[in-house]
């Protein structure tokens, strides 16, 4: 993946089955949100980097109440925020009954036209 | 020196027919005329946004519409927060001269406006729109998130964060101009639709039609006073997903902030209006105040603390979770109840000793943050 640039690297939210970070050459730090820049140097010098999909569970909520007809043919779906082992966090589905701490691997999965992460427990 | 000179509050709940600019101009006539002032006297304005009627010169389209010209005027937005936001900005912009008089106006008919689903669909757009909002959070997702983490890490229950929806039912009952007036227990909020965990629908404020507005003036133009004796912000992040850790959120950062700025402590404090969005956002934002310490803000709430009759009486007026949200003007109603019970003016729901005020305001998912001291003047 590192020959992709850093705005047009593809990943889950341009359809494609990889979660992807960038890399600040300049000084090391990793940002999830794409960005033309490294957003604590300012250095354009990003590399992109495929995630392993692994992670801790941070935090979760389980929707019931959904807002449009597309989602809320999904429901329960549960919204979990997971710490990934390459340091940074995301959004992402997963399983209804993923607690705090959990440790987690990513899947994707279709949510209304969407392919979006969605994570399980990492099988042992 | 700056003074809030006169109030104004709708009733909040269903106002069929009233558009944003009606309801805007209920609550600044009220104010105006509580301020003992003329329109024509009124020379700043200030303004917050719309989801009914979304524009991009919102503050000169309510100047026309009521019929001043004033020498400063624009809109704000900081979500919730957008109302403390707008006193802050005005107490400066009287300290600098600018004004003599600024009247902040909020109000919108979120609820009969739109329907239910297009008003959750527009608040969950304060979402990342690439990272976040393709998953279909809505905005009490991005707060169960937060809450699950909170009730991991200090031992908070669901039941616990129930007794602030219960403290805020209580204090609306006391209030013509709430939204709800039928009682509530923990049981009933323990047993009422899940919406997105740990969250169920009595854990969240409704969406409400309303307008609040307020006037601060370089001189006091009544007997007594109402003095912001000082206010700071803090702004940490805009997106969950990019939120610090629990002990870093921006609360804390502006509270210590305004308290440097003031010399005021929390233990000066005789008053507190804080935004209540959700059981959890209350729960949080009085401990991160410093209004009780972690994972007490519900015993204190069990114990009567923050009643009418407490040490510490908070949102008397039922706050966004019982007296409304209807946007801007929600957390401005933490403001004009304030300045009622600064000045004797809170009838039944008068509390002992409302000297020293503290308010706090939240926007987006406790991303901006302001915090402000108030004290009452003779």
């Amino acid at each position: 993946m590192t020959d992709q640039t850093p705005m047009t690297a593809t990943d889950w939210t341009t359809g494609a089955e990889a979660i992807v970070y960038q890399v600040c050459n300049a000084c090391g730090s990793i940002q999830y949100f794409r960005r033309r820049f490294c957003c604590k140097c300012g250095s354009l010098d990003l590399k992109v980097e495929r995630a392993s999909g692994n992670g801790t569970v941070y935090a979760t909520s389980l929707v019931t109440r959904a807002a449009t007809p597309e989602t809320r043919a999904h429901v329960p779906y549960n919204i979990v925020l997971v710490d990934t082992t390459e340091g940074f966090r995301m959004m992402a589905h997963g399983d209804n009954d993923l607690a705090i701490g959990d440790k987690v691997t990513a899947k994707f999965t279709k949510f209304t036209d969407r392919l979006v992460p969605y994570f399980e427990r990492t099988k042992a | 020196m700056s003074f809030i000179t006169g109030v104004g509050l709708t009733a909040y709940g269903k106002h069929e027919g009233s558009s944003t600019l009606d309801l805007m101009s209920t609550a600044a006539q009220l104010a105006i005329t509580d301020a003992g002032l003329k329109r024509s006297e009124i020379d700043g304005l200030l303004c917050g946004y719309s989801t009914t009627m979304p524009h991009i010169m919102l503050a000169t389209v309510f100047a026309e519409h009521f019929g001043i010209q004033p020498a400063y005027c624009h809109a704000v937005q900081v979500g919730g927060a957008t109302g403390m936001a707008m006193a802050m900005l005005a107490h400066h912009v009287v300290e600098a001269g600018l004004a003599k008089h600024v009247l902040v106006v909020g109000g919108e008919n979120r609820l009969t406006g739109q329907s239910r689903d297009a008003s959750i669909q527009a608040l969950a757009q304060v979402g990342h729109p690439v990272y976040e909002v393709p998953l279909g959070p809505t905005i009490p997702a991005y707060y169960g998130l937060v809450a699950s983490r909170y009730m991991h890490e200090y031992g908070v229950t669901e039941e616990d964060l129930a007794e602030l929806a219960v403290l805020m039912r209580d204090h609306a009952i006391t209030h013509p101009g709430a939204q709800f007036h039928e009682k509530i227990t923990v049981a009933d909020v323990m047993a009422s639709k899940p919406v997105s965990s740990p969250l169920k629908l009595l854990d969240c404020c409704p969406v409400s039609d309303g307008g609040a507005a307020f006037v601060v003036s370089r001189d006091r133009t009544g007997e007594v006073g109402v003095r912001v004796l000082g206010c700071a912000q803090a702004h940490t992040h805009q997106h969950v997903t990019a939120a610090p850790a629990l002990s870093e959120l921006g609360a804390e950062i502006a509270i210590a902030r305004a308290r440097a700025a003031t010399g005021i402590a929390i233990s000066d404090v005789r008053y507190a209006a804080v935004y209540d969005s959700f059981t959890i956002t209350l729960a949080m934002l009085l401990e991160d105040l410093g209004l009780a310490k972690r994972g007490e803000a519900a015993p204190l709430a069990r114990s009567g603390h923050f009643g009418r009759d407490g040490a510490m009486p908070l949102n008397t007026h039922g706050g966004l979770l019982s007296y409304g949200h209807c946007g801007v003007g929600g957390a401005m109603a933490h403001l004009v109840e304030t300045h009622l019970q600064m000045t004797g003016r809170a009838g039944n729901r008068q509390v002992k000793d409302a000297s020293v005020a503290l308010l706090h305001g939240d926007g987006g998912v406790l991303s901006s943050h302001v915090s402000m001291f108030l004290e009452r003047v003779r």
